[in-house]
């Protein structure tokens, strides 16, 4: 790092860090809904990054429906397309669930290879749907551009909106988890299924819900996604590690922890990668994962249960 | 001879599996198959390695390894190695700016052999590493996993990260390890063209032999008492714990030995096809190999060499005329193996084998009473 003044290493800090809030809120919004399924329900989800890449695409979906019919409606629609891209991950989510998921619970491995198997299956219905070429929606002007305070730094505003977004969804989780009976009613099942279901809790369609509910969040990570790189058929195998790393990292069932290392892993590599290769970055950064990991497995803040 | 006989074969049942297998890979193959064909089977044959140590880690010891593609890169990795120095001799690379390193390192301007290239001009040296760098490697994984009581879930995520950042490694250290491209045109074993078909089939006739080396031992260690505590470890670990087992040194030893395996495995394949690349370390890899596994029976070591022909038979079939259609084929066989079928070939031979064998037994008693009554009658007609 010698050869910067501090002033630059300043305004490198400042941008690398604004970079890496796209970033953070792409991880963070994926790792929610993980979270979620993994976390909660104790499913190893291999195609959250392809439910997140069924929200890019209904994204992209909208936006060329929207420029091909409805001209004027182009500044507003992707709002709309994010909230779509929740309905429709959140619809498969829930297929999913009712085709496959609910007749593994009791066998947390499997559920792996067999969600790696509906992700193979996605991948290549992507393919055949929108072509292996990558593609982006044409976003609205307003997202475009960025916020210059001072004259070194540049703030991109899609990273600002999808920050905002985030923020929103987050709210929006923790209040359904934490403040809401439904959420309640989750937490129960999770931690004793049989006890909730002698209490009158219907274990089975809150499974159903829950799934679904995490998988139209990876779909509004699909949709903020599309702000800062596009989407090809196999963008979603690139985040599924990643999105692991930040669920195991924060300790799997909680919110905060999950907040947290979102923020931490994607600052990381972003700052990282300003001095090193992007593909060195991702290394360091994951390797200090797995250090921190192997004397800490339960993560970093972990729920205080014996197992 | 009952010592073989039980320990190593595993019984009649056993026994028949492995002589059955034994025939179909080392007769049946190479009259029927042509040069090519064996060739590919060959490379099939070495992913099996990795299969059958999955076998041991998942199936019996009930720990999901997603990092099997690890041992097997660098187990693959380290011939290449040893493959690629010698191809680069001096004489060789005479057009190179800097003769006698591998040409990727040339292109990539790097003008000496790295320190850790140097040892792997020796071909003892090599054959160590590739025995024992992967053995350390997983006893260390091994060792800080499991003796923090890590496992299941956790530990499969891990191994994950692993196998990735090995692949993001090799492929951005383009100048160290050939990058994408992997380590390619490699031509002589010692000073032996291992290009040649006669090559190719030798390395095919070795594979199989350490294949079923590696299935006699595998069995042994699984028909031990210490196969049985694997087992109890898998279905109740803490009730292992507290009658007085050290439960992680059994985890820890078995996935060493799992990893040994797949780096034979990996060596191997090096030597069989003739490259190595960063796309047999990665996840994808790896979780094929389990697919391997879950297919020939997770908890059958013969099921597992079946598995792994299968599936690479049916892929090379399928990508080559629809290659759509392999994704979505493979797709519904991960998810259908889970749901309809958890013990793969071999359960499946388990739950209806029994009608063939039944009627082989039927057909053989039938042969039998006739043969003895024929000897009845002609003893009678002594009389």
């Amino acid at each position: 790092m010698g050869d910067y003044t501090y002033s630059e290493l300043g305004s490198i800090f400042a941008m690398q860090g604004f970079a890496g809030i796209s970033l953070f809120s792409v991880l963070l919004l994926m790792a929610l809904g993980l979270a979620i399924i993994f976390g909660q329900m104790g499913v190893i989800n291999m195609a959250h990054g392809e439910f997140m890449a069924v929200g890019a695409y209904t994204t992209y979906f909208v936006s060329v429906i929207t420029e091909k019919y409805l001209p004027g409606f182009m500044p507003y629609y992707f709002v709309f397309a994010i909230f779509l891209a929740f309905i429709v991950a959140g619809i498969l989510g829930y297929l999913a669930e009712f085709a496959l998921i609910r007749h593994l619970y009791k066998r947390p491995l499997d559920t792996l290879l067999a969600t790696w198997g509906l992700s193979l299956i996605m991948q290549q219905s992507f393919r055949s749907l929108f072509g292996a070429r990558e593609v982006s929606p044409t976003l609205p002007e307003w997202l475009l551009g960025s916020y210059q305070p001072i004259e070194s730094i540049h703030i991109p505003i899609n990273g600002m909106f999808v920050l905002g977004l985030t923020g929103f969804v987050t709210l929006g989780v923790f209040y359904l988890l934490y403040k809401s009976k439904w959420g309640l009613c989750v937490r129960a099942t999770t931690q004793n299924r049989i006890m909730s279901s002698a209490v009158g809790i219907n274990t089975k369609k809150i499974d159903r819900y829950t799934f679904a509910l995490g998988c139209g969040i990876a779909g509004i990570a699909g949709g903020a996604f599309t702000t800062i790189a596009s989407t090809g058929p196999t963008t979603g195998t690139l985040y599924i590690v990643d999105t692991f790393m930040v669920v195991v990292f924060g300790g799997a069932a909680s919110l905060f922890g999950t907040i947290i290392s979102a923020f931490s892993i994607a600052q990381a590599q972003s700052l990282l990668e300003f001095f090193i290769s992007g593909s060195m970055a991702k290394v360091y950064t994951l390797f200090a994962l797995v250090l921190i990991l192997m004397f800490k497995p339960e993560g970093l803040f972990a729920s205080k249960v014996r197992r | 001879m009952t010592f073989v006989y039980q320990k190593l074969m595993g019984g009649k049942s056993g026994l028949i599996g492995f002589m059955i297998l034994a025939t179909l890979i080392l007769v049946i193959f190479p009259l029927f198959l042509d040069s090519f064909r064996l060739n590919l089977v060959g490379k099939y044959l070495t992913y099996a390695f990795a299969a059958v140590s999955l076998v041991l880690i998942w199936g019996y010891g009930g720990v999901l390894s997603l990092g099997q593609g690890i041992f097997f890169g660098l187990g693959g990795y380290g011939m290449a190695m040893f493959l690629k120095l010698e191809a680069s001799s001096v004489a060789n690379t005479a057009i190179q700016s800097t003769p006698g390193i591998p040409d990727f390192m040339d292109w990539n301007q790097i003008t000496s052999l790295p320190w850790f290239w140097e040892p792997f001009n020796s071909f003892t040296f090599t054959i160590l590493a590739i025995l024992i760098i992967p053995t350390i490697f997983a006893y260390i994984v091994g060792a800080a996993m499991f003796k923090r009581r890590v496992g299941g879930v956790y530990f499969a995520i891990i191994t994950q990260v692993i196998a990735v950042i090995l692949t993001i490694l090799i492929v951005g250290q383009q100048g160290y390890t050939g990058g994408i491209n992997g380590i390619t045109d490699l031509r002589t074993l010692n000073g032996w063209d291992i290009t040649s078909n006669s090559a190719k089939n030798l390395f095919y006739f070795i594979n199989c032999g350490l294949l079923l080396i590696v299935i006699i031992i595998s069995r042994f260690i699984l028909t031990s008492k210490f196969g049985s505590l694997l087992l109890a470890i898998r279905d109740k670990e803490d009730r292992v714990r507290f009658s007085g087992y050290d439960v992680s040194n059994f985890k820890i030893f078995v996935f060493c030995f799992a990893a040994l395996i797949s780096a034979i495995g990996g060596a191997m394949f090096t030597l069989q096809v003739g490259f190595m690349s960063p796309s047999f370390v990665g996840i994808v890899p790896s979780i094929e190999m389990v697919i391997f596994a879950a297919v020939g029976g997770r908890m059958s070591l013969i099921g597992a060499v079946y598995g792994t022909l299968l599936i690479n038979f049916g892929k090379t079939g399928f990508s080559e005329s629809f290659p759509e259609l392999w994704l979505f084929l493979m797709g519904g066989l991960f998810i259908s193996v889970v749901m309809f079928f958890p013990n793969g070939l071999a359960g499946l031979w388990q739950d209806y084998g029994h009608h063939i064998t039944n009627k082989l037994t039927f057909f053989t008693n039938l042969f039998k009473r006739k043969s003895l009554s024929n000897s009845d009658s002609s003893v009678t007609q002594k009389n």
